[in-house]
């Protein structure tokens, strides 16, 4: 039975001496060992007979119950609720623009608890006014929690809720819009809400997040705020981007375009990059400046609010291997999925018994889009055999168009119409600055080996 | 003022605690594949800023917090060779590297202390920026022990495995900058109880816990490896936390002068109340006095008010002779003060009239200063501060605060030792440390294999190793004792084991507690030697290519070059060991240029010929041979007579 965490024995202990995490007490065993401190709950027992006690110099400890110590009860620690913050700068100077912050989880605005080390999140404009208030010198900023999910846990329904919601606030007139996201599905969520305001998006949507949470000294995240902040109140284009660290040290972040850019590594600050596209901007945070690098975009207040909102949430994601890909194509026809992204090899490519798949299901009316795992470059299915096979078959290749967004484009897509001719018609047509026909020889990353 | 010499220890209640913090000598770092050591190949670099955190009841460190508004940032070298994405705080930290564990746990074991079954990594704040995330991560890994002392009993309170933070290269206004290398190399931490008792007894507690701890053979060595934090306090006085003391032979006087520095703080205390002073009356009230200064000698002043800013001076009404008093050697209250106002206001120091005139102002601007501040030149004293206005305002503001304490006494203050064993203020005592759980890194479970590593390397008590030492290697105990302390001991057992039957574990004890030691009185840097070269040297001797005598003057030159191979010193300066036919020929030589001498000293001419020959052989050939060849070739002449 369960007790605070506690499994087997310890649990058993700990129920008949009725102490509960928060107390103080003091273990005494026969070999000597005499410590006190606060019992604290467990995570993640392994069922061994071991005690977790915060000692009051901070450390935590386990504590092997070996049968024959003397435990008591010294006393117990009231946690109170904490107590006002203190502010990080003596003033505070609002500038003049009005920004609306919506969080939809993630670790860019959360706290920790420093017992249990778990992180939770806040968002209320004054926590958020008082932990990083030099966005203020951008905006007044409101803010609203959405979310307060895991970035893995997010769903193409939830994007339909996070359109609604950024709909409605920019009824209201705001200069811009932040969303803070957790990084591993931002870009999924960016593009998504890319295609919705294609048609009509007055202000820029700076997404944000943290790859360090915002509970240490080293968070990435009040400066992504900030510079997100900046982009919303003051870019000079209405777009979609990710707004992130431009490089490992705290000096710009990046503002990419919401259907280029791709999270390109586990865990660095700069892991967010533009792929067969360059950054809409540069943006410094602690100068307020923002540097145009790409000056190809949609000017902010140029079009009306129009949002096409709705996902079609039957959509399959697949990457071609070496393997049986023909059965699975077969089996998402079967299992009745709406529609197919595969990630092809180079130029775009399924192996070859996999091509009648592709007929049957496009015969069956479920679009299949290819898009290719190189990431870097153009599918094209005229080069070799396999390829016309599948462009024969009735596979819809998208040009230069990351996966993930040829992923979400074709959700978005499905949910407009289901007639083969017009998904692929918008499939492969430029909407959100999705396809580009033309990458000139620098538009790639070169990795420098010193 | 009070002086070291005249303070009874035990009479004002000292009381110190030590904490010996010691690089261990394992193959990675911490938290990460990358070498523990410094580097100084190609670094690449990026700037940062750290963020004060709320505590869990909102609180947040008030110099961290100073340090941030101020727009403090860091500049990173990043090494390529020896720092990867942990150390950029670019990745999370890898798993708790069980070498070290395993080394901090035999350390345990050795002073028995209770090693813990679990052991978690706990986040330590520390925004200073001499850790990448904004903590130090680090983790106790036993209570309880004790070390014994010169008879006494020393309880050990904790036994902490932690990670050694960024080396601090330069500083630049508001930037600071670190190298990264040195941060991830593993630390243990031994913290005492407070129950040291006099200055010499830090010392000799530092010892032998630096000792115990060499004894494992697997810590580091040298300059910066092994530092030492005091906490020192006197009755009536506070507890001062004295960080970063490296050298050994500074602990007793570190101790000594802060020990000093509270009487005198206390006797300040005493002058004021005796004068009727009181804190309320010390007012935050600055006059601006730059007009006094329009045409100033001082170049400082000038330079100030040439680039807009002023000079702020505030009234420190019956305090004449207050900052003037001496707290510790070459060090007054005045400097106390002035450490202050460059901690909270960065300005570059102040100017109080117990020093003047001096520093180019004239008397007669210090009268006019007491004149506008409406003080009285024999009772009153004033502090000036010249920078830009705001500055000087908040350095005039920790002045006064500063001064305000001194109604109480000791304030409670973190302390950096300087070279000469002063110490100067760093910042306020931190609260209870910040810590919370490194959630990146799950607790580790201490299971038998590692508890059986530990106890293969867990060294010998002392007396046991004196004994083996002196029964089993034949060293005489004086020589034995000698050897347990001097800092290469692990290298000199692993040669005497390495060399055994072909080398005396005599000749290599002597080479590193005689002739080493001898040579650092001499002011060479036998520090730095690295321990290959030592073994280069004791290999040549072992295989009689050089004779032992020729040790020292090769120790000099190998000091001296650090990268040249041994060998090649011993043929540069000719000092090869050279065959008997070469040394007999050479000693019949000097015996035929000076038969008259060898005639008319007849018996003792043995020694004059000695020398002689010594001076051409000396470290080229043993000295026991030359004395033998001396002795055979000068009977051969007196037979011939």
């Amino acid at each position: 039975m369960e007790y605070h965490g506690y499994t087997g024995s310890a649990a058993s202990v700990l129920r008949e001496l009725g102490l509960e995490p928060g107390d103080i007490i003091r273990v005494r065993r026969p070999d000597g060992l005499d410590v006190e401190g606060m019992l604290l709950p467990r995570y993640g027992d392994s069922g061994e007979p071991v005690i977790v006690l915060k000692l009051r110099n901070g450390y935590n400890v386990g504590v092997r119950l070996t049968g024959g110590e003397v435990i008591e009860r010294v006393g117990s620690v009231k946690r109170g609720e904490p107590g006002a913050p203190v502010p990080l700068v003596e003033e505070v100077e609002v500038g003049g623009s009005r920004v609306f912050i919506l969080g939809c989880g993630g670790t860019v605005a959360s706290r920790i608890d420093y017992e249990t080390g778990a992180v939770k999140p806040y968002l209320s404009p004054e926590e958020l006014s008082l932990s990083v208030p030099e966005m203020f010198r951008y905006a007044s900023v409101e803010a609203e929690q959405l979310f307060a999910i895991l970035s893995e846990d997010m769903k193409p329904w939830m994007w339909s809720v996070i359109v609604e919601k950024v709909s409605k606030v920019l009824e209201r007139g705001y200069d811009g819009v932040v969303v803070a996201h957790g990084t591993d599905t931002m870009s999924y969520t960016a593009a998504a809400l890319s295609f919705a305001f294609h048609k009509g998006l007055p202000v820029p949507i700076a997404m944000t997040g943290s790859q360090r949470s915002s509970d240490r000294p080293s968070s990435d995240s009040a400066f992504n705020l900030t510079a997100a902040v900046l982009t919303a109140s003051r870019a000079p284009f209405a777009e979609v981007v990710v707004v992130m660290h431009g490089e490992s040290g705290d000096s710009y972040a990046l503002a990419h375009r919401g259907v280029r850019v791709r999270k390109m590594h586990t865990s660095r600050r700069d892991a967010f990059q533009s792929v067969n596209s360059r950054p809409l901007a540069r943006i410094w945070p602690y100068d307020g400046r923002i540097e145009v690098i790409d000056g190809n975009f949609r000017r902010r207040g140029s079009q009306e609010l129009f949002a096409e909102n709705g996902f079609d949430e039957r959509v399959a994601f697949i990457k071609h291997y070496p393997g049986p890909i023909a059965e699975v194509i077969d089996m998402l026809v079967d299992r009745g999925f709406h529609g197919i992204v595969i990630e092809g090899t180079g130029f775009g490519h399924v192996s070859s018994d996999a091509v009648e798949p592709i007929r049957r299901a496009v015969e069956s009316g479920v679009p299949v889009v290819i898009a290719s795992q190189t990431l870097f470059g153009r599918v094209n299915l005229n080069v070799y055999s396999t390829g016309r096979r599948m462009l024969e078959a009735g596979a819809i290749p998208v040009e230069d168009m990351l996966p993930e967004v040829a992923y979400v484009k074709l959700s978005w897509v499905l949910a407009r119409t289901r007639d083969m001719g017009e998904v692929r018609r918008l499939m492969q047509s430029n909407l959100a600055g999705e396809i580009s026909l033309r990458h000139d020889i620098n538009l790639y990353p070169r990795w420098s080996y010193g | 003022m009070a002086s070291v010499g005249s303070v009874d220890y035990k009479s004002i209640g000292l009381k110190v605690g030590l904490e010996v913090h010691q690089q261990l000598d394992t193959e990675h770092k911490l938290f990460c594949s990358c070498k523990a050591e410094l580097s100084e190949g190609p670094h690449v670099t990026f700037v940062r800023r750290l963020r004060p955190t709320r505590s869990e009841v909102g609180d947040v460190d008030p110099a961290a917090l100073f340090e941030w508004r101020r727009g403090r940032y860091y500049e990173y070298q990043a090494p390529l060779a020896n720092s990867c994405l942990v150390e950029a705080d670019e990745e999370p930290p890898h798993g708790l590297n069980r070498e070290a564990l395993t080394i901090a746990i035999a350390v345990a074991k050795a002073l028995g202390s209770h090693v813990f079954d679990e052991i978690h990594v706990m986040r330590k704040v520390v925004i200073d920026g001499s850790n990448t995330s904004g903590f130090q991560r680090t983790a106790l890994i036993a209570v309880g022990g004790s070390i014994e002392v010169n008879g006494k009993v020393v309880p050990i309170e904790t036994i902490c495995l932690e990670e050694d933070a960024a080396r601090k290269v330069g500083e630049e206004g508001v930037k600071v900058v670190y190298r990264l290398d040195r941060l991830g190399i593993p630390l243990i931490e031994v913290a005492t109880a407070p129950v040291i008792e006099s200055p010499e007894e830090a010392r000799e507690v530092a010892l032998a816990i630096g000792r115990l701890l060499r004894l494992t053979g697997r810590v580091k060595r040298g300059i910066g490896t092994i530092r030492q934090d005091l906490n020192v306090s006197i009755r009536g006085g506070a507890k001062t936390e004295i960080k970063g003391v490296q050298r050994l032979d500074l602990i007793a006087k570190v101790v000594a002068f802060e020990v000093l520095r509270q009487l005198n703080l206390l006797k300040i205390r005493d002058e004021l109340g005796r004068r009727g002073l009181s804190r309320d009356a010390v007012k935050l009230n600055p006059v601006d006095v730059s007009h006094v200064f329009s045409g100033t000698a001082s170049r400082v002043i000038r330079r100030v008010l040439e680039l807009g800013g002023v000079v702020l001076a505030v009234k420190l009404e019956g305090m004449k002779g207050v900052l003037g008093f001496e707290v510790m050697p070459g060090r007054r209250f005045g400097g106390e003060v002035a450490d202050y106002a460059r901690f909270w206001a960065g300005v570059g120091g102040l100017i109080h009239s117990d020093e003047l005139p001096a520093y180019g102002i004239t008397l007669e601007e210090v009268r006019r200063v007491y004149e506008a501040l409406e003080a009285d030149p024999g009772r009153d004293a004033f502090v000036i501060v010249a920078d830009e206005r705001e500055r000087a305002f908040k350095a005039v503001k920790a002045v006064v605060e500063r001064i305000q304490l001194a109604f109480e006494g000791v304030p409670e203050e973190t302390r950096v030792a300087l070279d000469d064993g002063t110490t100067r203020y760093m910042r306020p005592r931190p609260g209870a440390a910040r810590m919370y759980p490194e959630t990146d890194i799950p607790p580790v479970k201490i299971s038998n294999d590692v508890i059986e590593e530990a106890e293969k390397i867990k060294p010998e008590p002392l007396n046991v190793k004196l004994e083996k030492l002196v029964s089993r290697y034949g060293l005489s105990r004086e020589l034995a004792v000698e050897v347990l302390t001097d800092v290469r001991l692990d290298l000199v057992e692993k040669l005497i084991e390495r060399y055994e039957g072909k080398l005396q574990p005599t000749v290599i004890a002597s080479l590193f507690v005689v002739t080493l030691r001898g040579l650092r009185g001499k002011g060479v840097d036998v520090e730095s030697i690295e321990d290959s070269r030592l073994e280069e040297l004791i290999d040549l001797i072992a295989g009689g290519l050089i004779a032992k005598e020729a040790a020292e003057t090769v120790l000099e030159e190998i000091a001296k070059n650090p990268g040249e191979p041994v060998a090649r010193i011993v043929e540069r300066l000719g000092l090869q060991r050279i065959t008997v036919e070469q040394a007999e020929a050479i000693v019949e030589e000097i015996v035929k240029a000076n038969i008259e001498e060898v005639k008319r000293r007849g018996a003792k001419a043995h020694s004059y010929i000695m020398g002689k020959a010594m001076e051409k052989l000396r470290g080229r050939m043993d000295g026991k041979i030359v004395a033998d060849i001396v002795r055979r070739k000068i009977e051969k002449l007196q037979r011939q007579q």
